[in-house]
C-alpha cells in the first residue's frame, strides 16, 4: 500500500503559547482504516484540525501523495480529496438531506437550483455506497444515526477519498455501531482512506488496521492493531497500565436511603416511558441500571433527581416523601446528581470553573459574608482544593469550563457534586466520552463515596462499567424493570444482553426483592 | 356594531387596507431576509425613514419620481451595508447598532430637511415627485374586485413582485439556500466553504433595499411629501410582522395584510364614539394575540415532528 498522507514533523503552538501538537510524524496508507487514539486533550483534535485545513501547523509539513500542500481553510482541504465528520454534525436542520449534501456546491440550472438532479446524486451516492437514506427528509426529523450518514455523504459528494470521523461512535447505540462498521469497511474496498479518532479500544481493535497512539500533544508510536494488546495500547496513551478491573472492598449495607414505589412517568408524547418501578438503595451500595439507551434509565434518573416529576407513584428519600418537592429542596434531603448531558445540564460552559464548583452551594455558610455578598477568597480556596484533589487539568479557577477538554469537565461535575454533604449519589453515565485517566480518576471516587457509607444509584451506558461498579443490578426494558441482581458480580454480560433485550424476564415475585421489604 | 359593519363592507376600506399594507409588506419582507441570514435588522425603522427623505430629496433634484426610488433604494442598501460592516465585521451587538441607525435617521433627516427647507417638519416646500398610480387593465372593470385592486400606486404591484422575488430567492437559489443555511447553522455553512460574512451583508444589503422601497412609498405615494417620523413605527410593526409570518414571504404577505386592516379599523374607528386611545390600541393587540397565536401553533407542531421521530 501507498502512503498517501504524510504529516511531517507537526509542531502547532496556539497564540498564548499552549503547544498542542510537538514534532508528530503522522502517515495514512492508501484504503487503509487508521485509528488516532490519545487521552483527551493528547492533541489528536489539534492534528485532525491541520489535516482538514482548519488550522495550520506552526512548524513542520504535509504531503498528499509525495507532494507538498498547504491548505488555508476545509475547502482547500477538501478540494485535495480530504473530508471530516465532525462529533458535531455540520448540517443546518431545517434543509433536506440532499440540500445539506449539496450545499455549498449546488447543482444549477441556467438560472435557478436543480433540485432534482441534487435528489438524484444524493440516491446514486446512497446506493452506491450502501449508506440508505432518503434524500427527501429534512434533516431535523431524522435520527443521530442518519445525520451521520449524512455527514459521511457529504464528503463523498465532495469527492473525499480521505474521511477523518471524530468519535463516531459516541452518539451511536450498539447496533447502528455494528452498521457503521460495515459501512466503513466497504469505503475501504472502494479505495477510500479512513482515519477513525476513538477512545474504545475493542472497536479499534474489531475495525482498524493500523493506530497512531498521542500522549500529551506528542506521538508515542504507530502499531498494527492486531500485534497490541488492549493492555498495552491503554498503557501507551496514559502512560502507566490502566487498571481495568476495579477493586471494591466488600460493602456494609446501612438503612434503605431511597425508596422509589410504583413509579410510573408518561412523557410529553404520551409515551410511558417508566412504568409501575420499585426499587429501593440502601445506605453503602450501589445499585446499577442497565439497559438498552430509551428503555427508562434516563427519565426514571430525572424522577429521582427531581427534574421530571413522576405521573403516578412516590418517591423517598431518607423517608421523605419528594415528588411535590423541587430540586434544591431534594438536594438538601442529600442527593447529589452527576447528569447525562454534562455541557447542558451539568455545567454552565461560559462561566468559569470556580462559579461551577460553588453552583449548588454558593448561597451557604462559608461562601456568603455579610449575608448578602459572594466571598471571592473563600471561593477560590475551595475551588484550588477541588481542582487538586480531583486533578482538573486547567490554567486556573478562573478558567472558563468550555475551554477545558470533556474528561476535565465531567471533573469538575463530579468534583461539585462529591463535595456537597450528599448521602445518596445519582449518577448517569459517568465516563462517556471521556479518556482512560480520568475514567479510572472516576471510578474510583464512586467507589470510595459507597465505602464511605453512601447510597449510589448509577446508570451507564458501557455494560462492563456497570458490571464491575455495581454491587446490585436492575435491568430496564421499555420502562419496566424486568431483572433484579443482588450479586451484580455474578452475572455475565451475556445474560444481562438478553434481559435487556426483553428475550428473558424475571418472575414479579424475584423483582420484587429490589424493595428489600 | 351596524355602521362598522357598513364601513367595513365598503371598497374604500378594503382599498384602504392594501395602502396601508404597503409599506409594512415591504418592511416585513426586508426582516424576512435579514431573519433567514440569522441578523436582525433593527435598523428598518430608520432605515423606510431615510429612504422616504431620500425619494423626497432626489426626486425634486432630478424632477424624477424613479430617480428618488432609485435614491430611497441605494440609500437603504447603504444603510443595510453599514449595519453589517458594523455587527458583523467590528462586531458590535447588531441590536444596538440597529437602534443607533434608528436614532440617527431620527435626527439625521430632520437635520438634513431643515438644512434644505429650512422647515424642520414637512418638506412641502420642494417640488417633489411623486410615483404613479395604475388602473389595471380588466381588472378594474370587474365588479366589487375591479375599485379594491385596481388604482393603487406602482409600489404596491411592485411589492407584489417582490413577493414572488423573495420566495424563489429563497426556494429556488444558491444564494437563497445559502442565506438560509447561514442563518440556521453558521458553522455548518462555513464548514463547506460558504463565506458566512458575505452572504450575511449581502442579506442585509437586500433587507436595507427593502426598507428604503418601503420608506419611497410613504413619501412618493401614500404621501407626496416628507414629514419628520412619517414611519411612525411600522419598521417595529414589521419586525412583529416577520415573527408571525414565520419567515416565508407568502407569511409575510398575510401578517402584513392583519397589520393593515388593523391600522385602517383604527383609522375608520376614530368617526366613531369608541375612545381613541382605545382604538390606537388595535394594531398592538392583534400583534401580542398573533404572537399567541404562532406561539400555540409552532409548539403544536414541535411535538408533532417528535412524534414522527418517535415513529
Amino acid at each position: 500500500m501507498t502512503e498517501i498522507i504524510k504529516m511531517d514533523k507537526i509542531t502547532k503552538i496556539y497564540p498564548g503559547g499552549v503547544v498542542a501538537n510537538y514534532q508528530v510524524d503522522f502517515s495514512l496508507k492508501e484504503g487503509e482504516i487508521h485509528a488516532l487514539v490519545g487521552e483527551n486533550g493528547a492533541g489528536k483534535s489539534t492534528l485532525m484540525k491541520m489535516l482538514f485545513g482548519m488550522q495550520r501547523p506552526t512548524e513542520g509539513a504535509i504531503y498528499l501523495k509525495g507532494n507538498p500542500i498547504v491548505m488555508k481553510s476545509s475547502q482547500d482541504a477538501l478540494n485535495y480529496g480530504i473530508g471530516m465528520v465532525h462529533q458535531h454534525f455540520m448540517l443546518v436542520p431545517s434543509l433536506t438531506v440532499a440540500e445539506n449534501i449539496v450545499l455549498g456546491s449546488e447543482i444549477k440550472g441556467k438560472f435557478f437550483l436543480d433540485q432534482k438532479k441534487a435528489i438524484e446524486a444524493t440516491k446514486a451516492l446512497a446506493k452506491k455506497y450502501k449508506l440508505s437514506i432518503d434524500a427527501n427528509v429534512k434533516v431535523r426529523d431524522i435520527s443521530v444515526s442518519q445525520k451521520q450518514k449524512v455527514e459521511i455523504l457529504k464528503a463523498l459528494y465532495r469527492g473525499a477519498k480521505i474521511i477523518i470521523l471524530d468519535e463516531p461512535t459516541a452518539v451511536l447505540t450498539p447496533q447502528e455501531i455494528v452498521e457503521l462498521f460495515e459501512q466503513l469497511k466497504l469505503l475501504k474496498q472502494s479505495g477510500h482512506t479512513i482515519v477513525f479518532i476513538s477512545h474504545k479500544l475493542h472497536e479499534i481493535k474489531k475495525l482498524c488496521d493500523r493506530m497512531t497512539i498521542m500522549r500529551d500533544g506528542r506521538s508515542v508510536g504507530v502499531y498494527e492493531v492486531d500485534k497490541v494488546t488492549e493492555q498495552e495500547i491503554s498503557r501507551l496513551m496514559v502512560g502507566r497500565d490502566v487498571k481495568l478491573d476495579i477493586d471494591k472492598p466488600e460493602k456494609h449495607v446501612g438503612e434503605t436511603f431511597l425508596d422509589v414505589k410504583d413509579v410510573t412517568y408518561v412523557d410529553e408524547l404520551g409515551k410511558t416511558a417508566v412504568n409501575k418501578v420499585s426499587f429501593s438503595i440502601r445506605k453503602g451500595e450501589i445499585l446499577g441500571i442497565a439497559g438498552i439507551e430509551g428503555n427508562g434509565q434516563s427519565e426514571l434518573i430525572e424522577l429521582v433527581t427531581g427534574m421530571k416529576k413522576p405521573t403516578m407513584g412516590e418517591i423517598y428519600v431518607n423517608q421523605h416523601p419528594i415528588t411535590q418537592l423541587g430540586i434544591k429542596k431534594i438536594r438538601q434531603l442529600g442527593v447529589a446528581h452527576i447528569p447525562e448531558d454534562r455541557m447542558e445540564t451539568g455545567i454552565a460552559p461560559k462561566m468559569d470553573v470556580a462559579s461551577n464548583f460553588i453552583a449548588d452551594k454558593y448561597d451557604n455558610a462559608p461562601f456568603v459574608k455579610n449575608k448578602f455578598l459572594l466571598d471571592y477568597k473563600k471561593i477560590a480556596v475551595f475551588a484550588k482544593d477541588l481542582i487538586a484533589s480531583f486533578n482538573v487539568k486547567t490554567e486556573g479557577e478562573k478558567t472558563l469550563v468550555s475551554g477545558l477538554s470533556g474528561g476535565n469537565i465531567q471533573k469538575v461535575v463530579v468534583g461539585r457534586e462529591f463535595s456537597s454533604d450528599s448521602e445518596l449519589l445519582v449518577i448517569n453515565q459517568p465516563t462517556r466520552g471521556i479518556d482512560v485517566g480520568a475514567i479510572e480518576f472516576i471510578r474510583k471516587k464512586i467507589i470510595e463515596r459507597r465505602s464511605n457509607g453512601n447510597a449510589v444509584l448509577l446508570a451507564s451506558a458501557d455494560l462492563n462499567e456497570i458490571l464491575s461498579l455495581s454491587d446490585a443490578l436492575i435491568v430496564m426494558n421499555s420502562g419496566h424493570i424486568v431483572g433484579y441482581f443482588p450479586e451484580a458480580s455474578e452475572i455475565t454480560e451475556e445474560e444481562m444482553g438478553l434481559y435487556m433485550l426483553g428475550v428473558k424476564t424475571q418472575t414479579a415475585e424475584e423483582i420484587r426483592r429490589a424493595c428489600h421489604a | 356594531m351596524d355602521m362598522i359593519m357598513h364601513m367595513i363592507w365598503n371598497d374604500a376600506f378594503w382599498f384602504a387596507v392594501i395602502r396601508v399594507t404597503t409599506p409594512i409588506l415591504y418592511a416585513t419582507l426586508g426582516a424576512v431576509i435579514a431573519s433567514r441570514a440569522g441578523a436582525i435588522n433593527i435598523g428598518i425603522e430608520g432605515t423606510m425613514l431615510t429612504g422616504a427623505l431620500m425619494g423626497v430629496l432626489f426626486s425634486a433634484l432630478t424632477q424624477n419620481a424613479w430617480m428618488g426610488l432609485l435614491a430611497a433604494m441605494l440609500s437603504g442598501a447603504l444603510l443595510g451595508a453599514m449595519l453589517a460592516y458594523f455587527a458583523l465585521k467590528m462586531k458590535s451587538n447588531i441590536v444596538l447598532t440597529g437602534i443607533a441607525i434608528n436614532i440617527l435617521s431620527a435626527g439625521g433627516t430632520i437635520f438634513l430637511l431643515t438644512t434644505i427647507t429650512g422647515d424642520k417638519g414637512i418638506s412641502t416646500s420642494l417640488n417633489s415627485k411623486v410615483l404613479p398610480n395604475i388602473d389595471m387593465p380588466f381588472i378594474a372593470d370587474l365588479p366589487v374586485i375591479g375599485p379594491i385592486l385596481s388604482g393603487h400606486n406602482v409600489l404596491t404591484y411592485l411589492v407584489l413582485v417582490c413577493i414572488v422575488m423573495v420566495h424563489i430567492l429563497f426556494n429556488h437559489t444558491a444564494l437563497g439556500l445559502r442565506i438560509r443555511a447561514v442563518g440556521e447553522a453558521p458553522e455548518s455553512a462555513d464548514s463547506v466553504g460558504i463565506n458566512v460574512f458575505k452572504i450575511k451583508i449581502i442579506a442585509l444589503v437586500l433587507s436595507g433595499i427593502l426598507a428604503g422601497m418601503g420608506g419611497a412609498f410613504l413619501s412618493m405615494g401614500y404621501m407626496s411629501w416628507f414629514s419628520a417620523g412619517m414611519t411612525a413605527g411600522r419598521g417595529y410593526i414589521a419586525l412583529a410582522a416577520r415573527a408571525i409570518a414565520g419567515n416565508s414571504s407568502v407569511g409575510a404577505l398575510f401578517a402584513s395584510l392583519l397589520f393593515g386592516f388593523a391600522d385602517t379599523l383604527s383609522n375608520y374607528l376614530q368617526s366613531v364614539q369608541i375612545p381613541v386611545e382605545f382604538i390606537h390600541m388595535i394594531p398592538y393587540v392583534i400583534t401580542i394575540l398573533g404572537f399567541i397565536v404562532i406561539s400555540v401553533v409552532n409548539n403544536k407542531r414541535e411535538v408533532m415532528r417528535k412524534k414522527r421521530q418517535l415513529g
